[in-house]
């Protein structure tokens, strides 16, 4: 295995940039809205505008006359989709949106009509025409405000040692955490174009995370072969979480291409962001915490209600990072959710982690307030050295020394632990850490290696990229055991006819495909071993050795194991820890966020580039977090006022000041031959904490709701 | 969007003309008109495309700095003589919008946008301001970024613009041709208090269209500032501005000019404040002391009841700043 490790990490191609950097600048890549079969027709979607009741009434008329229009669906004209079909079983929550389908209305925005036209602006002329009548009912929209709200999807309460223990400590603390809705508003709106190629066959081009998970779903729901349809993903401009499902939006497109017998581009408005394809819950936490004088933890208790819609429920783990990331003895958990009238929510980035670590990592730095000992020796002190929840060893943790890394790299012997004892130049300055954990999932995933007759490498498989650079990162594992440079290997993916892969979520894809890869790449190398005989070289010329054998290429496809045994026998976590400097403006409120290092224990680093772009950017998620994410609704319409990038606020450069991004890069011996684990979630997971702890440093105000505008601190 | 038509004027005779004509809006660098056609919050019938007009000169006339209504924001921001003479409006300028919009938007453009109000946005809300009579979805609704001064029971809304601000402190004046000729407006009379009619943003008349706006000379340039407290450190809208000008002559305040941005429906001059300030020295007290005379007559709603307190405190530090005590 030592070995195995050594040979997968490409050293002369640390720097590599991404393989697909230049076609993403220059506009040459082309995302799902940008193809331009014949015939294109573009349809608007148009939303209720109520939060709760029955459409009674559309008035399509003069949408249907208006320039240009080729049909417009409401529930009423509709044809049936043949997979959507009720549950036979009376179950207590209808279950996802089935678009045109009914007349009920669960949220504000629900997709209650579609306008297809010639082009994009007399659909969305039109659209504008549709009126519909509504039987309102009294909607609820407002969140969750404390633990008797909402239902526990998971039954009883998990409690591990003695429940509540945290209040018999001699110094403990209980407080309330709130972060609100943020959604996942990637730049790259949704969008699909749906072409029929016969009665049962259909080309589709989607803003996805999962080609084929996409495919098998829409083939369900049309009641086609899976086979009959394949779903093109080739570049996907961000999706954190909102693309791993397929929404009410491309069942639309898909019906809508099948009436007007001409493929329809659907591409969401940014509006439509905030209610159709998901986000992230609003949640209400509770954490009461104590510890010894000494600092050793006695109890954690942490409890969360999320919201969810009235349709579907959506849980998630805010309450796992108290489980796992301390050697806490007694921690009892509750989660609950409450039902509004909202879209349902969804996975995204850092799921449930990321909301969890802002309340618990708030919470610990509370306790070193009080019981005076510095954050990292706090934390320190609680190391987790085995998984606390099941006694298993960890595959690999090394997050003592990216606590060391970090703290040394922001200057934390600077930092004073009274708050707001410094100022420079008419600022308060403060110094914040928070920290995470994340799961390292492994899959299994099918890679086809094809070595051609002028000795480049092509790779195979349904994956997507949604933004780490996963071709790069599995360019750089092929060009490694191939011996390769890296431009002569091509990797083709984010095509659902492509040996399977699963969806691109989890932090999972490096550890997953990265080892189909690898291990494809591995046996590809033996077979040219084998056919030159003599145990081979370490170096072959591939396209000297097709030629002498008279091949015109030579391929292995190979279905990477899950590798369940080592799953089972070690707890697989990646961690994160993230300082910050920040600023506060006293007088103003404003804060600066001066300098943030982020350390990632993520095993062995494949790509260093583009694991320091995708730290940087969860990094970034996280300020936008603490500082400025906030989707707003008008509770008295239940209905979304801030859903635009003007007024919806994410950090932009302005806001980010140089990022340090450290790897303790070392690896996991036991996740994958490449010792990698996956790093998209920790990245973020801690941040939002880091930021709040450095303000409350700062300024002695400790922001318990999130975000921190400057209003809550003047 | 709906249809439209297209036409680009050949003269600013023409341009009257065209606008004259019930369902016709001028278009410039159209950074917020064409927003609101998207939205379905305006649906002109016809366009009316000024941006070929010589109205882009920025230029020393007798009365002070000439600048057309058609002069690039990023273009003045920059502009040599505007640094040089009034770094105020330089300073608000680029505390605007971002870079990209910067370099489409015009000085005209930047005094006509619309308010950013979010139920003004939504077709689906009641604004008085974008469908009079539909009621104030604004007022018993999410007011954060709202107005505190000269609101009326029919609309909350602010101005946006921070380039306006720096003109109303700055004692500029609008140059305005229409079907009976010029005529000259004080920049401070050109956007006008909701009333009882918030669509009416300005006072412009039907035909009416902005030629330049003109800056008479002052001593302000050593002393200015324009501070933006915002959510985000760029391409946020304003929860409080100020622009702050002073004339110090051995240590005593001659002259002050102050005016604030992100607190009602218009640049908000601070003609009290200004007055109070003569004679006095500048030092953190005399400033505080006048920031909390800038507050008489506020009125804070549900959200926006922390700009009772953030408005005289970034008074106070926009002219700790422009006094150079910062």
């Amino acid at each position: 295995m030592e070995e195995a490790i050594k040979t997968a990490i490409p050293s002369s191609a640390d720097g590599m940039s991404r393989i697909d950097g230049r076609a993403k600048v220059t506009g040459k890549a082309k995302y799902a809205a940008e193809y331009r079969p014949d015939g294109l027709a573009y349809g608007v979607l148009a939303g209720s505008t109520i939060a709760k009741g029955t459409v009674t009434a559309i008035d399509i008329a003069r949408a249907e006359k208006a320039p240009g229009v080729l049909a417009v669906v409401t529930h009423f004209n509709s044809p049936k989709v043949p997979g959507h079909q009720k549950p036979k079983k009376p179950t207590k929550k209808a279950g996802p949106i089935l678009v045109f389908n009914d007349n009920v209305i669960h949220y504000n925005g629900q997709p209650i009509a579609m306008v297809i036209a010639d082009t994009y602006e007399r659909a969305l002329y039109a659209a504008s025409l549709v009126k519909a009548t509504y039987n309102k009912q009294a909607h609820d929209t407002k969140p969750p405000s404390d633990i008797s709200m909402g239902i526990a999807p998971w039954g009883k309460d998990s409690v591990r040692g003695e429940a509540d223990a945290w209040k018999n400590a001699p110094f403990k603390l209980e407080q309330e955490y709130v972060i609100p809705t943020e959604v996942h508003n990637p730049m790259e709106l949704h969008a699909i174009i749906a072409k029929w190629d016969g009665a049962d066959k259909l080309t589709v081009w989607d803003k996805t995370q999962g080609t084929q998970a996409t495919r098998d779903d829409i083939a369900k729901a049309f009641n086609i072969p899976a086979a009959n349809v394949q779903v093109i993903a080739k570049f996907v401009g961000g999706a954190f979480g909102s693309a791993l499902q397929v929404w009410p939006h491309e069942i639309a497109a898909i019906l809508g291409a099948k009436l007007v017998r001409r493929p329809v581009k659907l591409v969401l408005h940014r509006q439509d962001m905030f209610t159709s394809v998901g986000h992230r819950p609003y949640t209400w936490q509770k954490v009461g915490i104590g510890a010894t004088a000494d600092g050793k933890l006695v109890g954690i208790t942490h409890e969360a209600v999320g919201q969810t819609s009235t349709y579907e429920d959506f849980a998630e783990g805010p309450i796992n990072v108290s489980k796992g990331l301390y050697a806490c003895p007694n921690v009892t958990t509750r989660y609950k959710l409450l039902s509004l009238n909202i879209g349902t929510p969804t996975w995204m980035r850092g799921p449930g982690e990321a909301t969890g670590a802002f309340a618990l990592e708030s919470a610990l730095d509370e306790l070193s307030y009080q019981v005076k000992i510095d954050p990292v020796q706090l934390r320190l002190i609680n190391y987790a050295k085995v998984d606390p929840e099941n006694g298993k060893p960890y595959s690999s943790k090394y997050l003592d020394e990216a606590y060391k890394m970090g703290a040394d790299q922001i200057g934390w012997e600077n930092r004073r632990q009274e708050a707001g004892a410094v100022k420079k130049d008419g600022w308060l300055v403060g110094y914040g850490m928070g920290g995470g954990m994340f799961g390292a999932y492994r899959d299994s995933a099918t890679v086809k290696a094809v070595m051609r007759a002028d000795g480049t490498l092509l790779l195979q498989t349904a994956v997507t990229d949604i933004g780490p650079g996963t071709g790069t990162a599995m360019v750089l594992i092929a060009a490694d055991i191939m011996g390769l440079p890296a431009d002569k290997i091509k990797f083709e993916m984010g095509d659902s006819s492509l040996p399977n892969a699963p969806m691109q979520g989890g932090s999972a894809t490096t550890a997953t495909v990265g080892g189909a890869v690898y291990d494809a790449c591995t046996e590809l190398k033996q077979k040219f071993q084998k056919l030159i005989g003599n145990g081979g070289t370490d170096n072959p010329d591939y396209a000297k050795i097709l030629s002498d054998k008279n091949l015109a290429g030579l391929d292995v496809t190979t279905q990477s194991s899950l590798g369940a045994d080592a799953q089972n026998k070690y707890s697989m976590q990646a961690w994160s820890v993230h300082f910050t400097r920040v600023l506060v403006h006293p007088a103003t409120g404003v804060v600066k966020i001066d300098k943030v290092v982020s350390v990632a224990d993520s095993g062995k680093v494949i790509s260093q580039k583009t694991a320091r772009s995708q730290l940087i950017g969860g990094a970034i998620g996280g300020i936008g977090m603490a500082l400025m994410e906030d989707a707003i609704i008008d509770h008295r319409y239940g209905r979304y006022v801030n859903n635009n990038f003007a007024d919806y606020h994410v950090p932009v450069n302005a806001d980010i000041p140089q990022m340090e991004a450290l790897f303790v890069n070392k690896p996991d011996s036991h996740i994958n031959a490449m010792g990698a684990k996956g790093m998209a979630e920790i990245s973020l997971i801690g941040m939002a904490a880091a930021v709040a702890n450095a303000v409350f440093n700062a300024t002695g105000k400790r922001v318990r709701d999130l975000p921190i505008t400057p209003d809550k601190l003047i | 969007m709906k249809q439209f038509q297209y036409v680009k004027a050949s003269s600013n005779a023409g341009v009257i003309t065209a606008i004259s004509k019930p369902g016709t809006k001028i278009i410039a660098g159209g950074t917020n008109l064409v927003d609101l056609m998207k939205r379905g919050v305006t649906a002109p019938d016809r366009l009316v495309d000024i941006t070929h007009l010589p109205l882009k000169s920025i230029n020393i006339t007798g009365k002070g700095l000439h600048i057309g209504a058609l002069a690039l924001n990023s273009v003045v921001a920059e502009n040599a003589l505007v640094v040089e003479k009034h770094p105020l409006l330089a300073m608000a300028l680029k505390a605007g919008a971002s870079p990209q919009l910067r370099n489409m938007a015009t000085v005209g453009g930047n005094m006509m946008q619309r308010t950013r109000c979010t139920y003004f946005y939504d077709t689906a809300m009641p604004c008085n301001k974008r469908a009079p009579g539909t009621g104030c979805g604004a007022i018993g609704g999410i007011n954060r970024m709202h107005a505190i001064f000269g609101t009326s029971s029919k609309c909350i809304a602010v101005h946006p613009s921070d380039m306006c601000v720096a003109l109303a402190a700055l004692d500029a004046t609008v140059i305005i041709a229409g079907p009976k000729g010029q005529r000259t407006l004080q920049f401070t009379e050109f956007h006008r208090l909701p009333g009882e009619h918030p669509e009416l943003d300005n006072h412009l008349a039907t035909g009416e269209m902005i030629l330049s706006v003109e800056i008479p000379d002052n001593n302000f340039a050593k002393n200015s500032y324009y501070l933006k407290v915002r959510d985000r450190q760029s391409y946020a809208f304003a929860l409080v501005s100020v622009a702050a000008a002073l004339d110090i002559q051995n240590g005593v305040i001659r002259g002050a000019r102050l005016a604030m941005g992100g607190v009602a429906h218009k640049p908000w001059r601070l003609f009290e404040v200004e007055k109070s300030l003569i004679g006095k020295k500048p030092t953190e007290e005399n400033f505080a002391q006048a920031a909390q005379l800038a507050m008489q007559g506020a009125k804070a709603y549900e959200y926006n009841a922390f700009k009772l307190k953030l408005a005289p405190a970034t008074i106070a530090e926009a002219l700790k700043h422009a006094s150079g005590l910062v």
